[in-house]
């Protein structure tokens, strides 16, 4: 079970939260330029790490607002949640 | 030696004290052929087709705990082949017919059960959806057959079938043919049965990296030093990605925990498999007595072994509305395992770019079934160095091709 701290409504519980995977995953700009194989990296090859997983949620029964975290895959402690949009705080991994 | 009834009596004179042990312990040699990388079902099966059916005995399997200690000790021990699409039908009825000779062909008892496997409709598109499969099931020359409510009720009467409840049984599809087996007797018939042909099963043996030369691997470095091997496979579910990222490889998956649950144990009150994807819960009841039940991952990515108890009030309520006499009943042990999700819920069994690097992941939730199966057809794969027929399919190139294989309506619940 994770209490989760929405960045607008506080520490709440994961029951309120969806998850939605893997963050910092940018739509190609070109689509159409990529081949198959750059294409398929984009849409399904995910990194998976067994550690810091940064990664999405959204508070769905609360203020419906996404945000991503820094969680552990192997703890799940939560060491950062920051803005969608901004790049990945500077963490040991 | 053989296990024999003969063998049971003259051991049963001398108090089962003389029975050596089913498998030896050794010590890595410096090199092998082929090198499994994980020890669970799937593992050991790959390393024992690799030597019954293809000559293969210079062969390790590596496994970081012991054996059987992973997603095979940790599944709900389900076994059908009822798959909507022609590649993953032909693929899990071998399976499921290696299983129907597993006990005889490794001289062990699997208890393999074919007590039918029951999925339930609740609704009207889940009708239609179930009737669409039960006809491409047997198409495929595969047995399966469709229930109305009071066949439901006759077949398992202990369920709830009463139009009032909130999602009510319309009807079902049966594999008769389908069950359970024991699945801790699958990783040790087969370890067993592996190490007589020569395969060497070292355990707390952990992969801590992959040495390659070129786009060739040479070995596996571990915590017990470093194993050369001409061929590696590696069958490490959950850890699939890491084990992958050590060859330089990206894989299509994420790792999920997927919890299960059992009740304390009670006389014989369910004796079919009931799965059902609309409310969320499949159960069977074990051997020993005690309810065996199951339902979906936890959203989030984890390696943790351990997941939400949300995600388990959600599965017993679906079971209490379907199984009322249950509610009283209480719970004895609750777990999780990290399982390999793939896309589009069908495994990856094939080459990969990396020479001598064969992957055999993404079974997701469902991986228990397919044992004998994947383990046949993955030797086959890491032996000729070519996929067989039947995993011909089960590429790693379907992700960019697009060729998927969307078995999402298979498994009893959704991902």
């Amino acid at each position: 079970m994770h209490l989760i701290a929405c960045p607008w409504c506080g520490p709440r519980d994961e029951a309120e939260f969806s998850y939605g995977g893997e963050a910092h995953i940018l739509r190609p700009e070109q689509p159409d330029a990529l081949d198959d194989a750059a294409f398929a990296n984009y849409l399904f090859m995910r990194g998976n790490p067994k550690g810091v997983h940064a990664e999405r949620w959204v508070h769905t029964v609360g203020c419906r607002r996404w945000f991503n975290a820094l969680r552990s895959t192997v703890t799940h402690e939560i060491t950062a949640i920051y803005p969608m949009g901004t790049p990945r705080p500077d963490r040991a991994p | 030696m053989k296990y024999s009834l003969l063998g049971l009596i003259k051991g049963a004179g001398n108090h089962h004290k003389d029975w050596p042990a089913a498998w030896r312990q050794p010590e890595p040699k410096p090199a092998y052929d082929v090198v499994i990388i994980g020890g669970g079902g799937h593992g050991l099966a790959t390393a024992y087709f690799l030597a019954k059916e293809h000559g293969v005995t210079n062969v390790a399997v590596v496994e970081k705990g012991w054996i059987g200690g992973g997603n095979t000790g940790r599944n709900t021990t389900i076994v059908r082949s009822n798959y909507l699409w022609d590649e993953s039908a032909h693929l899990y009825e071998k399976s499921l017919k290696l299983w129907e000779g597993l006990s005889q062909e490794l001289n062990f008892n699997t208890m393999f059960s074919q007590r039918g496997v029951m999925n339930l409709a609740h609704n009207l598109h889940d009708l239609r959806e179930l009737n669409r499969r039960v006809s491409a099931i047997r198409l495929n020359g595969i047995d399966s057959e469709f229930l109305t409510t009071e066949q439901v009720k006759a077949f398992c009467p202990i369920i709830n079938t009463a139009p009032t409840i909130r999602y009510p049984v319309l009807g079902a599809s049966l594999q008769r043919r389908g069950g359970t087996a024991r699945h801790d007797a699958v990783a040790w018939g087969f370890a067993r049965a592996a190490d007589r042909l020569g395969v060497d099963i070292l355990q707390n043996c952990e992969v801590t990296g992959i040495r390659r030369e070129g786009i060739r691997v040479t070995g596996v470095e571990t915590t017990r030093g470093f194993i050369g091997a001409r061929k590696i496979g590696s069958v490490a579910a959950g850890h699939s990605s890491v084990i992958a990222a050590m060859a330089g490889l990206r894989l299509p998956i994420e790792s999920h925990p997927l919890q299960a649950l059992v009740s304390e144990p009670v006389k014989p009150v369910l004796d079919t498999v009931v799965m059902s994807g609309a409310v969320h819960v499949y159960v069977s009841q074990s051997d020993k007595g005690e309810l065996v039940i199951g339902a979906g991952i936890d959203a989030y990515n984890s390696y943790a072994q351990r997941g939400t108890l949300q995600v388990i009030e959600e599965q017993m309520a679906a079971l209490i509305e379907l199984f009322p006499m249950f509610s009283r009943m209480r719970l004895m042990r609750q777990w999780a395992g990290i399982v390999d999700v793939c896309p589009d819920a069908s495994p990856i069994m094939a080459r990969t770019p990396v020479e001598g690097f064969y992957i055999n992941c993404g079974w997701g939730t469902g991986g228990f079934k397919a044992t004998p199966g994947s383990g046949w057809v993955f030797a086959h794969t890491i032996a000729q160095d070519r996929p067989h027929e039947l995993n011909a399919a089960f590429t790693l190139e379907r992700f960019s091709s697009g060729a998927l294989i969307d078995e999402h309506g298979a498994a009893a619940v959704a991902h």
